[in-house]
């Protein structure tokens, strides 16, 4: 299995290849601090000189464990998380500072989903006023923004209907594709998406990734795509970041990084899935066992020779 | 590529709708509403109808009984009509509660919401503003205002407006803060809508019904209190309010008692309808209409004793499950079917899984075994049996459901059947230590002294492979992560040497290596002590991982069981396919999954 992409969007701009004229997004050396809890106490670093870039038409997927940072990540580029350092650039311009009227721009071209869809959506609008609320901020007109709301719900394969209804009256799967919905009304160039199929069932997980490609081949949009599952990453992303401990560690081509890992970490993550099959898994578990006690062994030699 | 909506269309908005109705469908509710309304329709048209002016003095008939001289409700001491200067009362009565009623909502709800949505210094600074505030006798302060001010019953209520707006100030402050954080909030702020618009759309709406409630309840304690100050002689006495009229009936109150009645019914009724009017509000708004049903009379039905005994036979299995149905009687007297006929058995030793998708009722079959069913629950049909004794032995009909005795069940859970909870954190009571949690139910349950059980609960700490439990064991629930809380639970589990497992989506909310390492450790535990173990999952990998057989649902039934190789490699029915299909390992990236996948696309066996 080689980098290239197949399908149409293999036509289409180069993705995978670094594009250094094209990137959408690029982030350089970012650093997330929070203030620590009590007096004077050191801040906690969220993330630790992260630097990843996005080319148009292109997913990177960005996995790691709870706790990783690669949430905060996501934040940082929407404006909801502080940037301590470094520089966050989005079509050659810095937002990492961005203000509330640069942020209403920006909306226009970055947009997020949500892991959560119960909580994603307000729970007291109709999901009209929901998918019409970017459209109006925006300053279109009503009329201009139902047409609009129309398209998307045709586009995300919800009924028309569905306008006038609440969120609590839809399924989970459902939900997060009025989630999506929302994401795609004002046509952004890039969507952070976290961890958007984590909440969901495996059937309707797949067919959300389904939507999420079919979605990119129509539009050619850009995601980051947060998750912490490496078989959700390597089905949709382009390359992959590792995120370890508030670093990146590993970053690549999908199929190199989710097939044959350098990272110990990444190492561990691909053999700790487990597959749907007694005998397969049985070899699996073993690799693993291996693995980790050659980790740490190697942990141990390591530890003596400093 | 859509799901199939599952609710039929419903009418637009039923939310405001449904309060209302619930509203008026409450006979306190409804008492309250039509009180109010007269009261406010008396302040609205009572100076047009009025027989008399209310300070027109008719000195002759002074201190006159009700009725004479067209006087409905008699006169007062300077001879004015009662009845018209109640009328005409009932408007300045309702204007100084609603004056009250404003002030402390204007004072106390943007400052809640900005205390609520930004916190930092504005907040400490407010709050301690109004813990000041709270701090002050009102009575007190109402005194001197208006010895300092004037007798004017709109200052006073403007001043009690300020001391009644921290109960505004707190709500506000506390329902902001608790939806700051939510998502849709963070989804507002990415499309850039102003602070000022998230709040007013998206805020607001969350402090509406209490705030509702909130100001109904201060508009009766300002009529209350504005009575008390008029009583107390420090009204306008040229003013016709009740209080003052109150205040002049207690003068004569040995020459006419009378007096003191008329606005003594009508402030109690008045204050009366709004708290009662808050209390009905706060129902319809938070209640969800309740069930009602009669409970069923647990009678054993005559013919279990023979299933027993045909269970009893071939009951070599050590526990088996067999036609079990379960069902939530709703509002309109039906039942709905969550579980119905899921027939399975475990063996000692064996791992079942029990494989679905939400909604599928695997859970709900866990928790009947378990007992844990919640109450409004019902087991309609069905039986289960664990090493020979009955669990559940249902009747025939719908009702006639039998479950054993919470007290014969809870000598088994937790001696011979244990659970783990798919959620570890929120199983562990935050307010003791792990180690307390462990060595309790050892003392409680297995007899164990003191010392033994905390040397008990050390071993098992050891048994599920932390490295220090000594300091897991002396550590708080909150200071330990997510998968040590589950092996936690896993060690208190496995206490007792139960014979049957019964796991929840053990890893589900779990890290896939965390994941890994727990179901070694169950794999493990399940060899060590020989457990027969219900693994209830949604993920084929666990199945693969853990599990001798598998039991699929689908909409409360069982679609397919078997030999989990058979199961996976081989499944027969269709939903099954699906479900093995929309896993991702094997698949070639970036292409559909749902698309209509021909059989040679499906790699089995491979890798």
């Amino acid at each position: 299995m080689n980098a290239t992409p197949t399908g149409p969007n293999a036509t289409g701009p180069n993705a995978t290849g670094p594009n250094a004229t094209g990137d959408l997004l690029r982030v350089d050396n970012l650093v997330v601090e929070y203030p620590g809890k009590g007096f004077r106490a050191a801040p906690f670093r969220a993330l630790d000189h992260v630097s990843i870039r996005i080319g148009a038409g292109e997913t990177l997927g960005l996995v790691g464990e709870s706790g990783s940072g690669k949430t905060t990540l996501g934040r940082a580029l929407l404006g909801l998380a502080p940037v301590s350092e470094g520089s966050v650039r989005f079509k050659g311009e810095d937002i990492g500072h961005a203000g509330r009227a640069k942020r209403r721009a920006l909306s226009r071209d970055l947009q997020v989903v949500f892991q959560d869809p119960y909580t994603s959506l307000n729970p007291s609008m109709t999901v009209g006023d929901i998918l019409a609320e970017p459209l109006t901020v925006q300053g279109r007109s009503p009329a201009d923004a139902r047409t609009r709301v129309r398209e998307v719900l045709d586009q995300v394969g919800l009924p028309q209907d569905a306008s006038g209804r609440l969120p609590r009256e839809f399924s989970g799967g459902q939900r997060q594709r009025v989630a999506i919905a929302r994401a795609l009304v004002l046509s952004p160039k890039l969507i952070v998406c976290d961890e958007p199929v984590s909440a969901l069932d495996l059937t309707t997980q797949a067919r959300v990734l389904d939507l999420f490609l079919q979605i990119q081949r129509d539009t050619g949009v850009s995601y980051l795509f947060v998750s912490h599952d490496l078989d959700v990453v390597r089905h949709i992303s382009h390359r992959v970041a590792v995120m370890y401990r508030g670093e990146i560690v590993e970053q690549g081509p999908a199929a190199q990084v989710t097939s044959d890992p350098e990272h110990p970490y990444t190492q561990r993550l691909l053999l700790a899935s487990p597959v749907p099959d007694p005998d397969r898994q049985q070899v699996r578990r073993a690799n693993r066992r291996r693995l980790i006690e050659a980790q740490a062994e190697q942990d141990v030699q390591a530890g003596v020779a400093a | 590529m859509t799901e199939p909506l599952a609710a039929p269309p419903k009418p637009l908005n039923p939310a405001r709708s449904g309060v209302f109705r619930r509203l008026v469908q409450n006979p306190l509710g409804l008492a309250a509403l039509i009180i109010l309304a007269v009261v406010v329709l008396a302040g609205i048209v009572g100076p047009l109808v009025s027989p008399f002016a209310p300070n027109t003095a008719d000195l002759v008939n002074a201190l006159g009984a009700p009725g004479t001289a067209g006087h409905l409700l008699g006169t007062d001491s300077a001879g004015r009509d009662v009845f018209s200067r109640l009328l005409v009362g009932a408007q300045s009565t309702l204007l100084a509660a609603a004056l009250a009623a404003i002030v402390a909502l204007v004072v106390g709800l943007p400052a809640g919401l900005m205390a609520g949505y930004f916190g930092g210094w504005f907040d400490a600074v407010a709050s301690w503003c109004t813990n000041v505030l709270m701090s002050l006798p009102a009575i007190i302060i109402l005194l001197a205002a208006s010895a300092a001010l004037g007798r004017s019953v709109w200052i006073s209520m403007t001043v009690f407006g300020v001391l009644m707006s921290p109960g505004i100030f707190r709500l506000t402050r506390t329902s902001v803060q608790a939806v700051r954080g939510e998502l849709y909030v963070d989804a507002a702020r990415v499309a850039g809508l102003s602070t000022a618009s998230i709040i007013g759309r998206h805020i607001l709406f969350v402090v509406r019904a209490p705030l509702i409630i909130q100001t109904s309840i201060v508009c009766g304690i300002a009529i209350a209190i504005q009575a008390a100050l008029e009583f107390l002689g420090l009204g306008d006495p040229l003013t016709p309010t009740w209080g003052v009229m109150l205040n002049e009936g207690f003068i004569n109150i040995y020459s006419s008692p009378i007096l003191a009645v008329w606005p003594g019914v009508a402030i109690s009724l008045t204050v009366g309808s709004f708290v009662v009017l808050g209390n009905a509000l706060r129902d319809a708004l938070e209640d969800s209409p309740k069930v009602k049903r009669a409970r069923p009379i647990k009678l054993r039905a005559p013919q279990t004793e023979s299933i027993s005994v045909v269970d009893l036979a071939e009951s070599d299995h050590l526990l088996s499950v067999s036609g079990l149905g379960v069902g939530y009687p709703q509002e309109d007297g039906s039942t709905k079917i969550v579980v119905s006929d899921v027939s399975f058995h475990v063996d000692r030793g064996e791992v079942l899984g029990i494989v679905g998708e939400s909604g599928s009722g695997k859970s709900q079959t866990a928790f009947s075994i378990l007992g844990l069913l919640p109450a409004e629950a019902e087991i309609t049909r069905g039986n289960i049996t664990f090493d020979g004794i009955p669990l559940v032995s249902a009747g025939q009909g719908p009702t006639g459901g039998h479950r054993l005795s919470q007290g014969r069940l809870a000598q088994l859970r937790g001696k011979r059947i244990a659970y783990i909870p798919q959620e570890p954190m929120s199983n562990l009571d935050p307010n003791f230590t792990i180690g307390y949690q462990l060595v309790r139910p050892l003392t409680k349950v297995l007899g164990l002294s003191k010392a033994d059980a905390r040397a008990r609960a050390l071993e098992l700490l050891t048994i599920v492979g932390i490295t220090n439990p000594q300091r897991t064991f002396d550590a708080y629930p909150h200071e330990v992560s997510g998968g040590m809380a589950q092996r936690v639970l896993i060690a208190g589990a496995v206490s007792c040497n139960p014979d049957l497992l019964i796991a929840d989506e053990p890893t589900t909310a779990l890290d896939v290596t965390v994941q890994a390492e727990v179901l070694d450790l169950l794999r493990d535990l399940q060899a060590r002590f020989h457990m027969g173990v219900v693994l209830v999952t949604h993920n084929f990998g666990v199945v693969a991982d853990l599990c001798d057989r598998v039991v699929v649902m689908q909409n409360g039934r069982v679609v397919e069981s078997g030999d989990v190789r058979s199961i996976l490699r081989n499944p027969q029915e269709r939903y099954t396919q699906t479900l093995l299909s929309a896993m991702l390992e094997g698949k070639t990236p970036m292409t559909m999954l749902t698309m209509p996948v021909p059989d040679s696309d499906v790699k089995v066996g491979l890798s």
